[in-house]
């Protein structure tokens, strides 16, 4: 695999046309690593001139804020951006919807501009532009795939369709739960969630997602967010399902699918 | 004359007293920190038609959002009547506006007499929602007692101001074969179904219930407009300056702290482009009213505890104690909590109480997942989630208070740059790892 970092590309005197924001989850989360890696994959296969941070990448700093910890926000969000504006950077893709959220909706105020777009968004670009092209649909055809949509892609963003229609190239059987797009029901991670056990209830709202998401019959659960897919994995072996159900990321399953 | 000067005096104590419980709710309002909001005027004006006016986020339910509609449009043309309603008040007159208008002041009548009946047949069958289907969103927690008895009175005082319009009407036909002063109207359509229980009264008794029903109609819709001002039901007014104050940006985005930005970067050597502003002086976050904006106060009188914000939060779904509707009820409680003592000279917001802590626990702050299911569900345009935000900050930056889990976190972000415990120079093993 071939990842550049910023530092060696500016070390030869060029610059990235677009920067891939890794994330905390996807640099660290064993199962996350994967959705990075293939990512990396398609980056490559099509040619996209990119670059990571490595090592010069820290938190955005959205669980710090939403957690209420605005000073720690801030200060990442600073490091970061000093680090962003002093290599010029431009465009930023990430395979995490806080990271997109955050840098996306939070740093302008705070001086970080850039044209920050979501890995579903890039991957239905390359799909529009011709780039990734799926003769015969793959090994997903006619499969029963559903979609479980990321708050912070959906509601606080808008992006409903774009993730879809990545999915819609496998030319699977795409079924949607009850709750889905504005009303779909978050995984439970959010809002800082993620690191905390949840609150005293008769329920884990994982476990109700998860529910949700195996009665429609799928046997594949379709996720675009670090968060959501621990929180599906988690919910899916909870139901003793992990054996007939898998929860993929739309970066493996186009990887997959097209057997790179 | 006398009904001249008794309805002089009505009109005048019903002024009085509204204008005073406006003038407090707009004081309580401005307990609230000032950031003005003056930029975007066009796209705010646009949710005002489209949300406020226009009830588009209201269909997202279609069989309450045309009941609704039909309360609403009632509402608003029915008090076109009442305008001749105050000038017949006033000037002694009866139905001053017929001879003027007339058959097209029938077609009024009939017109008005249909949403009465449209708002009199709505309002029964959210009542029987209410308390016969008992819709789950109606029962939670938050509704026991006054919030559901302060429902069921506002639906059964419209569904009473409505039957005294049928009856004035009915009773109004019939006295005018018998009485001059009673002008024609034509047939009124609606009315006519309940000529058959009056008509057999004397012209005397007709009179007598006719004007019963005027002086009660008139007399309760005033009073209900102070009622209105004690109620979860301000949202017929509110509604239209919360969706123009509303949130303009990606639902995603947290507002921004000044006051941190200018200590961040000054911490970091960087120097700031204007002067700071001058720091004001108050707290991290809230812990009390005074230390939420003054839109979110609007808001907290605007909502009126539809619970569709509830209903959707997948805190409350799972048992948590968490209700965004329970956020802007308790803001509101406190603001009134606050205006009360205030006005009759007592401690104010210094009552040894606060919002958070003796109306909203940490507990149901800390299970949100800021997922934006209720700031999505909300037909004004209301967002639970900016104060649940500011509530955190309060926790995490005045008080250190954060759960044990969430200080690990930040601890792990302030050291390894990573919510988790890795080693920061570990970030890029990945690019080393075969899979």
């Amino acid at each position: 695999m071939n990842i550049p970092t910023v530092a060696d590309l500016v070390a030869k005197g060029e610059s990235p046309e677009v920067l891939f924001w890794v994330g905390c989850a996807g640099s660290y989360d064993d199962r996350y690593k994967r959705v990075t890696k293939a990512f990396v994959k398609i980056l490559n296969a099509v040619g996209t001139k990119f670059a990571v941070l490595g090592t010069e990448e820290t938190c955005t700093g959205d669980p710090a804020r939403r957690a209420g910890n605005e000073f720690l926000f801030q200060m990442q969000a600073m490091a970061n951006i000093q680090v962003l504006n002093g290599y010029g950077i431009k465009k930023i893709v990430t395979a995490c919807p806080h990271c997109f959220n955050t840098i996306k909706n939070e740093y302008p105020e705070l001086g970080g501009n850039y044209e920050v777009i979501h890995h579903s968004t890039f991957l239905q670009q390359l799909i529009n532009e011709g780039h990734i092209k799926l003769e015969g649909g793959g090994t997903f055809k006619g499969k029963k795939i559903t979609y479980h949509d990321s708050c912070y892609l959906g509601r606080a963003n808008n992006i409903y369709e774009a993730p879809r229609q990545v999915l819609e190239i496998l030319d699977a059987d795409l079924v949607e739960m009850k709750r889905c797009r504005t009303t779909g029901l978050c995984c439970g991670a959010g809002g800082g969630q993620m690191f905390k056990d949840a609150e005293k209830g008769k329920k884990e709202v994982n476990i109700e997602r998860a529910e949700e998401a195996l009665a429609t019959g799928a046997t594949t659960i379709a996720v675009a967010c670090p968060f959501c897919m621990t929180m599906m994995m988690d919910g899916v072996k909870n139901k003793n399902r992990e054996a007939d159900v898998q929860v993929k990321d739309l970066a493996e399953l186009i990887v997959e699918a097209k057997g790179l | 004359m006398i009904q001249q000067i008794a309805f002089v005096l009505i009109l005048g104590l019903a002024t009085f007293f509204i204008r005073k419980r406006v003038l407090r709710i707009r004081d309580n309002i401005k307990l609230g920190k000032n950031n003005s909001i003056t930029d975007r005027k066009s796209e705010r004006l646009n949710n005002l038609l489209l949300v406020a006016l226009g009830q588009k986020k209201m269909f997202k339910k279609v069989i309450p959002a045309i009941l609704h509609v039909f309360i609403y449009v009632g509402f608003l043309v029915i008090n076109l009547e009442v305008l001749e309603f105050v000038i017949d008040g006033l000037l002694g007159t009866h139905r001053i506006f017929a001879p003027y208008l007339g058959s097209f002041y029938g077609m009024l009548m009939n017109l008005f007499e249909f949403l009465a009946v449209a708002v009199l047949l709505a309002c029964v069958f959210f009542l029987i929602r209410r308390n016969v289907m008992k819709v789950a969103r109606f029962q939670s927690a938050e509704m026991k007692k006054w919030p559901t008895l302060d429902a069921n009175l506002i639906l059964i005082t419209e569904i009473v101001l409505m039957t005294a319009i049928l009856t004035m009407n009915a009773s109004d036909q019939l006295l005018q074969g018998r009485d001059e002063h009673y002008v024609a109207t034509g047939n009124l359509f609606f009315s006519s179904f309940l000529i058959p229980a009056l008509e057999n009264f004397s012209t005397s008794t007709l009179i007598f219930i006719e004007r019963f029903a005027w002086w009660f109609h008139i007399i309760g819709i005033l009073g209900f407009a102070l009622y209105v001002t004690y109620s979860k039901h301000l949202h017929i007014f509110l509604a239209f300056p919360n969706t123009y104050y509303g949130k303009l940006e990606a639902k995603g985005h947290i507002n921004n702290m000044p006051v941190v930005t200018n200590e961040v970067k000054s911490m970091l050597g960087i120097a700031t482009e204007a002067p700071a502003p001058p720091t004001e002086p108050g707290r991290f976050g809230a812990k009390d009213i005074n230390d939420l904006n003054w839109n979110n106060l609007l808001a907290a009188y605007t909502c009126t505890e539809c619970g569709r914000c509830t209903a959707e939060c997948p805190a409350n779904l799972t048992g948590k104690k968490l209700s965004p509707r329970k956020i802007m009820m308790d803001t509101r409680d406190r603001m009134e909590e606050v205006g009360n003592s205030l006005a009759s000279g007592g401690a104010g917001l210094n009552d040894g109480k606060s919002l958070l802590g003796d109306y909203i626990s940490k507990e149901e702050i800390n299970a949100c997942t800021s997922c934006n299911a209720c700031v999505e569900a909300c037909p004004v345009l209301i967002n639970p989630l900016e104060i649940i935000i500011e509530l955190r900050r309060y926790v995490s930056m005045e008080e250190s208070g954060a759960p044990a889990s969430w200080n690990s976190m930040y601890q792990n972000i302030e050291t390894n740059f990573a919510p988790w415990k890795f080693s920061p120079s570990d970030r890029f093993n990945w690019a080393n790892e075969n899979k």
